[in-house]
């Protein structure tokens, strides 16, 4: 059937035969994106506007919602530049050069994505809960790690780690080091190759990764709520402050923390959907597709 | 200069900015004293109230501002916490039996602590109830009327709510009594009444969510003041509380950790916290959160006409909470033997 050689008119039939599946799938895809995206997306919205803008301007600046958005936005920004760094070196080493075990360190990067989130935070917990493997130690040194800062922060670093890399490494491996190789022998400096070369030719897959990064970092939920202790205007995120307001029956001022998280969401997506398409050559050379 | 160094200078500047803010706000956090009261599900409008309360007398008193940290979850769970190093000033769970757990495995306190406050170190009791739908479709009046085919009941899970274990008990206690202590025939009464358990939550209040925000189920086994916090949060037109013929009384304890306190300074005002829980004005914040107080003179007498009169048993029936943990929700206890989750 399928024959490369056949003449015009089957592939004319195909189409016009395609033209009901093409309305069905679409109708469908439709259909399940408003069920399933746009509807729960829109009564997060009207829940929360549902007591006007007072209740609602109220529940995002009392000082527990203020704490636990501080909070989200502090992880997010000690987490997402340390992946930052580390994906890209990470990704560099991968796609630029050869070396011994380098299928197992793709694999351990894949590791957060396959681990569940819980299992993630319960990891840092036996390591450096006080009945932990370190926990004596940190205990007599006066060290705080989990049910503080510092553990949310390891725990968001773990299960955002892969987003930086696995989008840098597939776009690096295409570009090849031919580039590179040009540039050092011109004469320039690793460094200088590095930041004239290397890292502007990825700085669009970058960008994704980084935005992709900073939206789950600030949603994660399942490996922070392990390490958290859950106290009120301490360790409580804006995720973890969302699950306890709809628990103490504040469903308003649940869903209002809630829509200011859908809102940077809706951030991100905006700001990405607006760079591709405003610097659609840009991407479009460096990607080389 | 080479847009390196610019670079270099800039990335250098962002590091120093996230751990001056990181540090800022660690060092802002301590400058006051602080308790943190790591309590039970329930326990969140009891305690904002209490909470308040205690800041204003305690600043009458030593002209000391402190802020009291809430930290909520399952008695088990939050227990579990604690023992993985949380560092809670005062304990305040729903059974002796987790703080006991905290205790043993921490020893950031002593094991005698029950006995350090007055009446069981427990300021206020409450009992187990069911919560069921407006008019009571499925005539549900007794525990006998759990084990009925197709009756959903919500409960937590015993291993990680202390609520949960209450409601185990007070079942349990109902069957000895109703089957004359024929251990067979209670056991196949706890197993028929579990099987009709669709969904186990962490704790208590995640199965007050299921059973009135997500409307699953036809009875929801409750703390008592959970059930009239139910009623006053969605109106007494949705729900009724049903009073079983025989419950368990509920001794939800308190604890000082002593080991935090001392390492934090904070003895005095944490043991001072505990102590103000058996005043007459901490008793009447509790009563009228639906919680029974210790001290009845003390109470809104309006508050104290809510509660029913139930006969109640109490966990020395079980032999104590040690005894009871170990036979039935340790690991290959009764619930494990009993507990096979619907397929």
């Amino acid at each position: 059937m399928a024959d490369p050689t056949t003449p015009v008119y089957r592939t004319d039939t195909a189409l016009r035969d395609g033209f009901w599946i093409r309305a069905l799938l679409l109708t469908l895809a439709l259909a399940f994106l408003t069920l399933f995206l746009f509807l729960p997306l829109l009564s997060v919205f009207v829940e929360a506007s549902r007591k006007g803008y007072a209740a609602f301007a109220e529940a995002v600046t009392e000082p527990d919602a203020l704490s636990a958005i501080r909070l989200t936005l502090l992880v997010a920004a000690i987490a997402v530049p340390f992946n930052v760094v580390v994906g890209i070196a990470a990704a560099w080493a991968i796609a630029k050069f050869e070396f011994r075990g380098k299928s197992l360190l793709i694999s351990f990067i894949d590791l957060p994505f396959s681990v569940s989130p819980v299992i993630s935070g319960l990891v840092f917990v036996l390591l450096f809960g006080a009945q932990g493997f370190l926990g004596p130690w940190l205990k007599a040194n006066n060290i705080e790690i989990i049910f503080a800062l510092p553990g949310l922060v390891l725990a968001t670093v773990f299960v955002t780690f892969p987003f930086v890399a696995r989008e840098l490494i597939p776009h690096m491996q295409a570009l090849g080091s031919t580039d590179e190789e040009a540039a050092l022998t011109l004469g320039a400096s690793p460094w200088r190759t590095f930041f004239t070369i290397t890292l502007p030719n990825v700085k669009w897959s970058l960008f994704y990764g980084v935005l992709l990064c900073n939206a789950r970092a600030m949603g994660e939920f399942g490996a922070v709520t392990v390490v958290s202790g859950r106290i009120r205007g301490l360790t409580t995120t804006m995720p973890l402050h969302v699950e306890i307001l709809y628990n103490e029956y504040n469903s308003v001022a649940a869903f209002a923390v809630a829509s200011l998280l859908a809102g940077l969401a809706l951030v991100t997506l905006t700001l990405k959907t607006y760079l591709e398409w405003h610097y659609a050559d840009a991407i479009a050379a460096t990607k080389r597709h | 200069m080479t847009r390196q160094r610019i670079r270099r200078i800039l990335e250098a500047a962002l590091i120093l900015g996230a751990f001056s803010i990181c540090f800022g706000v660690v060092s802002g956090a301590r400058a006051q004293t602080e308790l943190l009261n790591v309590s039970y599900d329930p326990t969140r409008e009891l305690y904002r109230a209490i909470n308040a309360a205690f800041i204003e007398e305690w600043q009458k008193k030593t002209g000391q501002k402190i802020t009291i940290r809430q930290s909520h979850g399952g008695s088990g769970a939050q227990a579990r916490t604690v023992i993985d190093g949380l560092n809670a000033d005062v304990l305040t769970l729903a059974l002796a039996g987790d703080i006991d757990a905290v205790a043993e495995r921490s020893q950031k306190l002593p094991l005698n602590w029950q006995t350090r406050l007055p009446q069981n170190s427990s300021p206020y009791t409450s009992t187990i109830v069911f919560l069921v739908r407006k008019g009571n479709p499925k005539a549900i009046n007794d525990w006998g009327d759990l084990a009925k085919p197709g009756v959903q009941i919500i409960t937590p899970n015993p291993k990680t709510s202390g609520g949960a274990r209450w409601n185990y008990l007070a079942a349990w206690a109902w069957a000895e009594k109703a089957y004359n202590k024929d251990d067979a025939k209670v056991r196949d009464y706890m197993g028929t009444v579990l099987k009709n358990v669709p969904v186990l939550d962490t704790g208590a209040r995640g199965s007050t969510t299921t059973f009135t925000q997500r409307g699953i189920g036809d009875v929801l086994l409750s703390w008592e003041n959970e059930a009239f916090l139910a009623l006053a949060e969605f109106g007494a037109d949705k729900f009724d509380i049903v009073v079983p013929s025989l419950s368990i009384l509920a001794e939800p304890p308190v604890a000082l950790i002593d080991a935090n306190v001392d390492a934090k300074g904070t003895r005095a005002v944490a043991q001072a916290y505990l102590e103000f829980l058996y005043t007459p004005q901490a008793q009447a914040i509790i009563a009228k959160n639906f919680y029974r107080p210790r001290n009845v003179e003390a109470a809104a007498k309006e508050d104290l006409a809510r509660f029913p009169k139930v006969d109640l048993i109490t966990i020395d029936a079980f032999g104590g909470w040690a005894k009871a943990q170990k036979d039935h929700f340790a690991d290959g206890g009764s619930f494990d033997q009993l507990y096979k989750p619907a397929r």
